[in-house]
């Protein structure tokens, strides 16, 4: 871990912030939904040149203030200066018309079209397309962001690809340039590429607001950070100055809650739910490659999968539920059965239950009453809730108004539609619906995201009444301090790789906020096949 | 100020049913603007005899008064059209149940008029090619060909959107195109009547080839059949885990696949659903109404029924309904051509109204109008 920061350091160049009023200045932020605050009175002050940090966990506010600052939400309180003006953002084309510019981690390009002919798409002044191919060659030129633009792009690589994104705004002029998570889905050497770019970008005096929970290269590139925690700004720093782990638990906080449980986790009981070694390609652009997953939950215990969003969790849960099987069976089992290449419904029959990360579309169905949502999981799970191939609708009534009693589901009919109960109703319907069945395996996925304290804790509280009846629970969480409430053992995701598992018991935050960053990755390796030798 | 759709916490259930009345009325609205811009259009509105733009919009009037009693109400009073109107329902209905399961799933045939044409074609080998045979067996396997013929057609585009995920939408629209033209090919070629006198059609088939008919009216036993469909269609929406996978992948295919169910087979299951349903009212044309193949055997029932399917809330129950409802419009459109000397296309004119307001309407069950002030907000500039 030293070696590794050891090397970070001294290949960085010295940089200083520019010593000048902001450009844009947002002041007293708070965004509101519902009775939560998504921003809480945040302050960020950007200078022109500068590379702005903005660091945070999921959830900590970060994408909320984003939005608010390119005009696509309306802050609750707050003002917006630019310049030393105040302005109001009402809409994303008001934000370009002051020249605030915006990369999305996710690219809006039509695939079947050419570069210039994309980059036509979303100008609103009309050029001819040889001017426009000009304009776009001076630029990627100027900027160091190669680029041909008569070549289709469904033939461009992703970092080329957001080449086109971050030319089509360089084309507006702006000064301030807002990149959400840019290096994600670049391989490094593109990312050397775009740290290029940048630095061309903040010498001519543009901005840059740049998101990301990578710590190296914020500490590489930044200027200043800002951090976030739970919608509140908790520091300001030069993140030169701070080593990755301070960084690190500045960006998870320190507060340690922990939910006791009567009974300890019980030793040397039986595997429930194994995976050896699995690797799964990565099914579209924009998702994860799984790298040589391996991990064990055993009868009577919590296990904790902490990892930034967007490190290949939703890849793995869908490789442990059977929604996306693999080749060969003995890569998943199931209290000892191979189940690699078989579904979810089978997975199910052999005693496991699964909920998904997003409540609605995934786990339920919107605009469906809870009694068919029963039906959604349990169809084949001998629940008698089909009679001689007919559907037996009053079971399914029973069986979701035992779930809304013993999970204190909150509704306002006896049978609403799935999609018209708050999030933590429907969240406790969910966890609920599969704990009923008592399955001897249990994966779930950010299992109170977005829910409140109260059903927060009726949720953790029964996962792990669940394990201490000897079930296996397998929780993936972006949420640290609900892995280390809960989990007995953690591990770590990050970039498709799983760490292996340590007891919670010794663990510090500052060890798991560095391998959330990605600074145990190559490590991570080497523990693996230490482990294994 | 702007009016502005609000999403409702539940969909509203009285909207499901109010949407297609609402856009019926609006259809009706929209009709008399047309009535009247075409009256408008036909007078010399400079000449005083006709009393100019006043008089012409009187008359304007007086012809929509007509035109609904035309469109609406005469094909009712007599039992010959009452009959007709029964024989155009029947083939639309029959397609529309098949293709109100396909919505469901979120599944998109639109070519369910190529499916008729190639049932017609399946379920015409028999009569043709062995004239002679009228035993009891051979008019049930000219239905079972003609709904093999339909299935059959109807699995390219699911098979082609399983195998290599094309749109569906283009495919099926695209083979209705291909099935016509071999339609045609047939009745004009090889299978043309050598006793014709060089008419582009077949045979005529006998009596053992055709559908007999019920109680002594022209009504058909097809007729039967759309209702033995439309409740087993009914019963599998309502009581079969079938009818609920349909549910749940039309409505949220993320929700379906974490239920087990999979997806690329409830396309091939609707295709051939939809389709066999299609091939059959084709048989049922060719060995009904019509009597023999010809080069065309639908005029646009697979079409027309794809108006049925919505406005009947894909609810094959409710496609019974809106299915007399389109009929009567190719009788009314029929009508308004003879008594007032409107265009032929007025039935289509129609049923696009009718289609593109139940639409419309539809948004209604899951949002609400509300009239937002809009606070006077800088776009952007700055402002001291």
């Amino acid at each position: 871990m030293e070696l590794i920061l050891g090397r970070a350091d001294s290949a960085r160049p010295s940089r200083q912030r520019p010593e000048s009023p902001p450009l844009l200045h947002a002041v007293g932020i708070t965004k509101m939904f519902g009775a939560f605050k998504a921003n809480d009175g945040i302050d960020l002050a950007i200078r022109p040149g500068e590379i702005h940090a903005l660091l945070g966990e999921n959830g900590a506010g970060k994408s909320t203030l984003v939005k608010i600052l390119y005009g696509v939400l309306q802050p609750t309180e707050g003002r917006i200066l630019w310049k030393g003006q105040p302005v109001g953002v009402p809409n994303p084309s008001a934000a370009r018309r002051l020249g605030v510019g915006m990369v999305f981690q996710h690219f809006s390009l039509f695939e079947a079209l050419t570069v210039v002919e994309n980059i036509a798409l979303a100008l609103s002044d009309r050029k001819s397309r040889s001017a426009l191919a000009r304009e776009i060659e001076k630029i990627s030129l100027e900027y160091g962001l190669p680029l041909n633009p008569s070549s289709v792009v469904a033939d461009l690589s992703v970092g080329e690809r957001q080449r086109v994104e971050i030319v089509r705004c360089l084309l507006q002029n702006p000064e301030l340039i807002i990149m959400d998570e840019p290096t994600s889905v670049l391989t490094p050497q593109e990312a050397d590429d775009l740290f290029v770019t940048l630095d061309r970008l903040t010498a001519r005096g543009c901005a840059v607001l740049y998101i990301s929970h990578r710590l190296e290269e914020v500490k590489r590139i930044c200027h200043h950070a800002t951090i976030l925690r739970h919608g509140k700004v908790v520091s300001e720093c030069d993140p030169q100055k701070e080593t990755a782990a301070k960084l690190a638990t500045m960006m998870v906080g320190a507060e340690v809650r922990r939910l006791s449980s009567d009974l300890p986790p019980p030793q040397n009981t039986r595997t429930r739910l194994s995976v050896r070694d699995l690797s799964l390609p990565q099914p579209h652009p924009f998702a994860v490659a799984l790298n040589n997953i391996t991990l064990e939950v055993k009868a009577g215990e919590v296990m904790g999968i902490a990892g930034i969003a967007g490190n290949g969790q939703d890849e793995l849960f869908d490789a442990l539920s059977g929604e996306r099987t693999c080749g060969t069976a003995a890569l998943v089992s199931i209290d000892g059965k191979s189940c690699g290449n078989i579904g979810v419904t089978a997975r199910r029959r052999l005693g496991a239950a699964f909920v998904p990360e997003e409540r609605l579309g995934h786990g339920a169905v919107p605009r469906m009453r809870l009694s068919d949502n029963v039906l959604l999981t349990r169809h084949a799970t001998g629940d008698h809730l089909l009679r001689g191939g007919v559907l037996d609708p009053d079971a399914a009534r029973q069986l979701a108004d035992r779930v809304s009693r013993s999970f204190d589901v909150r509704k306002g009919t006896p049978d609403p539609e799935a999609g018209s109960l708050s999030g933590g109703n429907l969240q406790k319907f969910v966890v609920g619906r599969e704990i009923d069945r008592q399955p001897g395996v249990l994966v779930v996925s950010q299992p109170t995201w977005g829910v409140d304290a109260g059903a927060a804790a009726i949720i953790r509280q029964a996962l792990i009444d669940l394990a201490r009846s000897g079930s296996a629970i397998l929780v993936i969480s972006q949420d640290l301090d609900e892995v280390l409430e809960i989990a007995d053992h953690v591990a770590v995701i990050s970039k498709g790789h799983l760490s292996p598992s340590r007891p919670t018991s010794g663990l510090t935050r500052e060890e798991i906020g560095l391998l959330m960053g990605g600074m145990g990755e190559p490590l991570a390796a080497d523990r693996g096949a230490v482990h294994a030798g | 100020m702007r009016v502005e759709l609000v999403r409702r916490g539940e969909r509203s259930a009285a909207m499901a049913y109010l949407s297609p009345l609402l856009a019926l009325l609006l259809t009706l609205i929209g009709g008399a603007l047309i009535v009247i811009v075409w009256r408008l259009s036909t007078v010399d509105l400079s000449n005083p005899e006709t009393g100019g733009f006043f008089g012409a919009l009187q008359q304007g009037f007086v012809d929509y008064g007509r035109f609904l009693y035309v469109f609406f109400i005469e094909p009712l009073t007599e039992l010959w059209s009452l009959e007709e109107l029964v024989a155009k329902a029947t083939p639309i209905i029959l397609v529309a149940i098949g293709l109100s399961l396909c919505y469901l799933s979120n599944t998109w045939n639109i070519g369910a008029e190529g499916q008729i044409a190639v049932g017609a074609i399946t379920g015409s080998i028999l009569p043709i090619f062995f004239p002679d045979w009228h035993g009891p067996l051979m008019l049930p396997a000219m239905l079972v060909l003609g709904i093999l013929g339909g299935m059959a057609y109807a699995a390219i585009p699911a098979l082609l959107k399983i195998r290599f995920g094309t749109n569906e939408i283009l495919t099926s629209l695209m083979l209705v195109y291909v099935a016509q033209l071999f339609l045609d090919y047939l009745a004009r070629g090889p299978w043309r009547n050598p006793e014709g006198h060089n008419f582009p059609d077949s045979r005529p088939f006998d009596d053992g080839q055709l559908l007999p008919t019920l109680f002594g009216t022209n009504i058909r036993i097809s007729l039967t059949f759309v209702f033995i469909a439309a409740f087993a269609a009914w019963f599998l929406m309502r009581w079969t885990k079938m009818g609920f996978q349909i549910k749940v992948l039309g409505q949220a295919p993320r929700a379906g696949a974490f239920a087990g169910f999979s997806q690329n087979r409830m396309v091939l299951l609707t295709f051939l659903i939809s389709g066999a349903l299609a091939g059959l009212a084709g048989i049922c044309e060719v060995a009904g109404p019509i009597g023999q193949l010809r080069t065309s055997v639908s005029p646009g029932y697979g079409f027309t029924a794809i108006i049925v399917a919505f406005l009947g809330r894909l609810n094959p129950i409710g496609a019974i309904f809106a299915g007399f409802l389109l009929a009567l419009s190719y009788l009314g459109g029929e009508g308004a051509q003879v008594a007032l000397g409107m265009s032929d296309q007025t039935t289509r004119v129609f049923q696009g109204m009718l289609l593109f307001f139940v639409l419309a309407c539809d948004s209604l069950i899951f949002y609400r109008l509300q009239i937002v002030r809009n606070p006077a907000m800088q776009t952007g500039t700055v402002s001291s």
